[in-house]
C-alpha cells in the first residue's frame, strides 16, 4: 500500500477492471488489449478507461467491427506467446464470432494434446435492466460454461472484479470474463452503491474457481452470480429485520465451479434459491440444482428454488423487461416461500 | 431533376429531420438531473439519423409497394423515408401495445411486415436478411427489391462480404446501400478500413459499385435510382457508398470527445444547404420553408401524442409470442 492510499479507497467496478489490465501491461510487455472503441474511448462501459493514454495505439488497439477477426487474431497471438485481452463489446454479438470463442480459443489445447496453450482473456459485457432490448441484454454466461475448455469469471464487485482480471490475464488458458454492465459503476446507468467500492491500488488476484460468502446466514442459501449478488444482499439486509437470515454465495467463477462452497451451505442452511439472470432452461440454475441433488438431496428441508428468465429473449419497454428479470421484489418473494 | 422532385426530396428530409430532433428532445427530457440511460419515458440506447436524411431520402424516392428495406441499428430515416406508418414507430420507440412491436422491440428492433421493413443493432447482419427477401421476391416473380442498409464500419464485417458474394452469383434484386459517416462509434474509417472507398469493394464480387460524396441528395437520388432500375430489371445487384455525416454523437449520451471534426459539422449540415440551393434557383421560397417545417411538426407532434396516449404493456405479455 502506497504512503497516498487510504484503506478505503473507492472505485468502481470499471476502474476497477481497467487498473488491474494496466498493471499486467505494466509488469508484461506481452500484455495488450484489443477490441471496438477500446481506444480514446477508454470502452464503452469503462473498462480501459485511460489505458491507451498511457500504453498507446500499440498495446490498446482499435479494431474494425470485425469480431471474428480480431478475436481469431487474439488467439493467434496468444499461441503465439502474447497475452491478449480483448473486448467483444456486447456479449450478444457472440454469434458473429462464436466458431473463434468455442472451435478455436476453447479446444486448441485440447486438440492439441496440451502441446498448444491459448493464454487469452475474452472479456465482454452482459446484463440487461436499461431497455437495451433483445439484442444488447443478455448474459449468455450458461453458454460459455457450457462448452468445454474455456474457464468462465463473473465478478459482482470492483474487488473481486481486480483480482479476477488478474488471475485471468495470468492464466494459460482461455478466461472468458463477463462483466455485468449495470455493475460497472457507470455514470450514466443507474447502479447499486455496491458497484463502488475498496479496492487496493497495488496488484492483487482473486483466484479463479473459487466462490465467496458474500454475506453468512443460517435460514437459506442463495446462491447467485454478477449483479443479482448486489441484489440479493440488498434483499438480505431487508429480510434481516423480519427475522430471515439469508446466506449469499456469490460463485465469482462458473468455469471451474467452486462446488464445495455450495453444497456446504446447503448443508448449513437446507434451502436453495438460485437466481440467475441468464435463461432458466438448461443452464446456471439447473446445474446447481443438479449438484445438490447428485450429492445428498436429503440436505433440502425444501425443493430448490430457481429464479431465472423465463426462456423468452429480453424485451424493450420496461414494463415488459421488468416482467421477466430476477428483481429484488422476485428475489425477496421466493426466500419467503422457502421460509412458509 | 425536375423541381417537384427536388422539393420531395427537401420536403422528406426536413419531415425525418424533425422526427429526429424531436425524438432527441423528448428522449433527453426525462433524463436529467443524473442522466440515466435506462431512465424516462423513451428509455435504452437511442441512436439518431441526423445529417443522413439524403442518404435514405434519395434511395426511398425510388421504392414502390412490395421492396423491402433492412436497416441498422440507426434506422429512423429509412424507416420513414420508406413508409414505416410513424405512430406506430413512435409508440414502439415509447414502447406501448400499439407500437410496431407491442414494444417488444424497441428503436433497434423495428418490424413492419406491410412494408418488408426491418432492422437490427447486430452490426451487418441485415446485409444476408436483405439477399433472402430478394431471393423471394425474385422466386415470386415480382419486380420488387430489397435494399440493405449499414454504416461503413459494417463494411469489415464477414457478414457484408458473404452477401455481396452470395447476391452476386445468385444475380439477386438486392441493392447494397452503406452510410459512409465517417466514424464507427469512435473509430474513424481510416483506422479501420483498408479501401478509401468501399465502392471499391463491388469490384471484388463483379457488382457494380459507386460512390457518392458531398451528402448530395440529388447525387444519391441518380445513383439509386440507376442501381434499383438494375435489379427491378433483373440484372442484379449493386453496391452503392453515400458519404454522409453524423451530425450528433454515435447513440444520445455520446460526450463525442474523440471526434476531430466536430467543429465543422454544423456547417455542414446537408438540410439548410439543400434548401439555400433551392431557395437561390427559386424553386422554393420563405414560406415553403416554414409551411413544410410546420407540417411535419405537426405530424410529429401527432405521433409522439399517439404514443403517450397509448397503453403501457402488461409485464405478464412479456411471455407473448416466443413462438407462432
Ligand atoms: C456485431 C456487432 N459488433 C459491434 C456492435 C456495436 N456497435 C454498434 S454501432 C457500432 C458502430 C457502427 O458503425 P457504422 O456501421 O459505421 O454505423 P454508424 O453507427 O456510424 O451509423 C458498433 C461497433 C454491434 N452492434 N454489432
Amino acid at each position: 500500500m502506497t504512503a497516498t492510499e487510504t484503506p478505503t479507497r473507492r472505485i468502481t467496478t470499471a476502474k476497477a477492471m481497467a487498473e488491474a489490465i494496466g498493471l499486467e501491461m505494466r509488469a508484461n510487455p506481452d500484455v495488450f488489449v484489443m477490441g471496438e472503441d477500446v481506444g480514446a474511448y477508454g470502452g464503452i462501459f469503462g473498462s480501459t478507461t485511460d489505458l491507451f493514454g498511457e500504453f498507446g495505439a500499440d498495446r490498446v488497439i482499435d479494431t474494425p467491427i470485425s469480431e471474428t477477426g480480431f478475436i481469431g487474431a487474439g488467439i493467434g497471438a496468444a499461441v503465439e506467446g502474447l497475452r491478449p485481452v480483448v473486448e467483444l463489446m456486447f456479449v450478444d454479438f457472440y454469434g458473429v464470432c462464436m466458431d473463434q470463442i468455442s472451435n478455436h480459443m476453447a479446444k486448441i489445447h485440447y486438440e492439441s494434446g496440451g502441446a498448444v496453450k491459448v493464454p487469452m482473456v475474452l472479456m465482454s459485457a452482459t446484463g440487461a435492466g436499461y431497455s437495451d432490448a433483445a439484442q444488447h441484454s443478455q448474459c449468455l454466461w450458461g453458454t460459455f460454461a457450457h462448452l468445454p475448455g474455456m474457464k468462465v469469471v463473473v465478478p459482482s464487485n470492483p474487488y473481486d472484479a481486480k483480482g479476477l482480471m488478474a488471475s485471468a490475464i495470468r492464466d494459460d488458458n482461455p478466461v472468458v470474463y463477463l462483466f455485468h454492465k449495470g455493475a460497472q459503476g457507470l455514470v450514466w446507468m443507474e447502479k447499486n452503491p455496491r458497484s463502488i467500492g475498496h479496492v487496493p491500488e497495488e496488484a492483487f488476484t482473486v483466484p479463479i474457481g473459487e466462490a465467496a460468502i458474500a454475506r453468512e446466514g443460517s435460514d437459506v442459501t442463495i446462491v447467485t452470480l454478477s449483479l443479482s449478488v448486489q441484489h440479493s444482499l440488498d434483499v438480505a439486509e431487508q429480510l434481516e429485520g423480519e427475522g430471515i437470515s439469508v446466506e449469499i454465495v456469490d460463485l465469482r467463477s462458473l468455469v471451474p465451479l467452486d462446488r464445495q462452497t455450495v453444497l456446504d451451505s446447503v448443508a448449513k442452511t437446507g434451502k436453495l434459491l438460485v437466481v440467475d439472470e441468464d435463461y432458466k432452461s438448461f443452464g446456471l440454475t439447473g446445474e446447481i440444482a443438479a449438484i445438490v441433488a447428485e450429492t445428498d438431496p436429503t440436505m433440502l428441508k425444501k425443493p430448490v428454488k430457481r429464479l431465472a428468465v423465463p426462456d423468452v429473449p429480453i424485451p424493450y419497454a420496461r414494463s415488459l423487461e421488468y416482467g421477466i428479470l430476477p428483481t429484488r421484489e422476485r428475489i425477496a418473494e421466493a426466500v419467503k416461500d422457502l421460509m412458509a | 431533376m425536375n423541381p417537384m422532385n427536388r422539393l420531395e426530396l427537401y420536403t422528406e428530409m426536413v419531415r425525418i429531420r424533425q422526427y429526429e430532433s424531436r425524438i432527441l428532445q423528448e428522449y433527453h427530457a426525462d433524463k436529467s438531473p443524473a442522466w440515466d440511460i435506462g431512465a424516462g419515458l423513451i428509455p435504452g440506447e437511442m441512436h439518431l439519423a441526423a445529417g443522413q436524411e439524403p442518404a435514405a431520402v434519395g434511395v426511398c424516392a425510388h421504392l414502390k409497394k412490395g421492396d423491402g428495406i433492412t436497416a441498422p441499428h440507426r434506422p429512423h430515416h429509412f424507416a420513414l423515408a420508406h413508409g414505416v406508418d410513424m405512430n406506430a414507430m413512435t409508440a414502439e420507440i415509447y414502447g406501448r401495445t400499439t407500437g410496431l412491436c407491442k414494444g417488444k422491440g424497441g428503436h433497434m428492433h423495428l418490424f413492419d411486415p406491410e412494408n418488408h421493413f426491418s432492422c437490427s443493432g447486430i452490426i451487418a447482419q441485415g446485409y444476408p436478411v436483405a439477399c433472402g427477401q430478394a431471393l423471394a421476391m425474385k422466386r415470386k416473380g415480382t419486380d420488387n427489391v430489397a435494399i440493405a442498409v449499414a454504416g461503413e464500419g459494417a463494411a469489415n464485417q464477414g457478414a457484408f462480404h458473404e452477401s455481396l458474394n452470395l447476391a452476386a452469383v445468385w444475380n439477386l434484386p438486392v441493392v447494397f446501400i452503406i452510410e459512409d459517416n465517417d466514424w464507427a462509434i469512435s473509430v474513424p474509417r481510416s483506422d479501420s478500413t483498408a479501401t478509401t472507398s468501399n465502392a471499391d469493394r463491388a469490384a471484388g464480387y463483379g457488382i457494380p459499385g459507386v460512390r457518392v460524396e458531398d451528402n448530395d441528395v440529388e447525387a444519391v437520388f441518380e445513383a439509386a435510382g440507376a442501381a434499383i432500375d438494375r435489379a427491378r430489371s433483373g440484372e442484379g445487384p449493386s453496391l452503392i457508398e453515400i458519404h454522409t455525416l453524423r451530425l450528433w454523437g454515435h447513440f444520445e449520451g455520446d460526450a463525442q470527445a474523440y471526434r476531430t471534426d466536430l467543429e465543422t459539422v454544423d456547417e455542414r449540415d446537408p438540410i439548410p444547404r439543400y434548401a439555400a440551393m433551392l431557395l437561390e434557383s427559386g424553386e422554393l421560397t420563405e414560406d415553403q420553408v416554414q409551411e413544410i417545417a410546420a407540417t411535419a411538426d405537426a405530424e410529429v407532434d401527432a405521433a409522439i401524442q399517439f404514443a403517450l396516449n397509448s397503453p403501457i404493456p402488461a409485464p405478464e405479455d412479456a411471455l407473448l409470442h416466443v413462438f407462432a
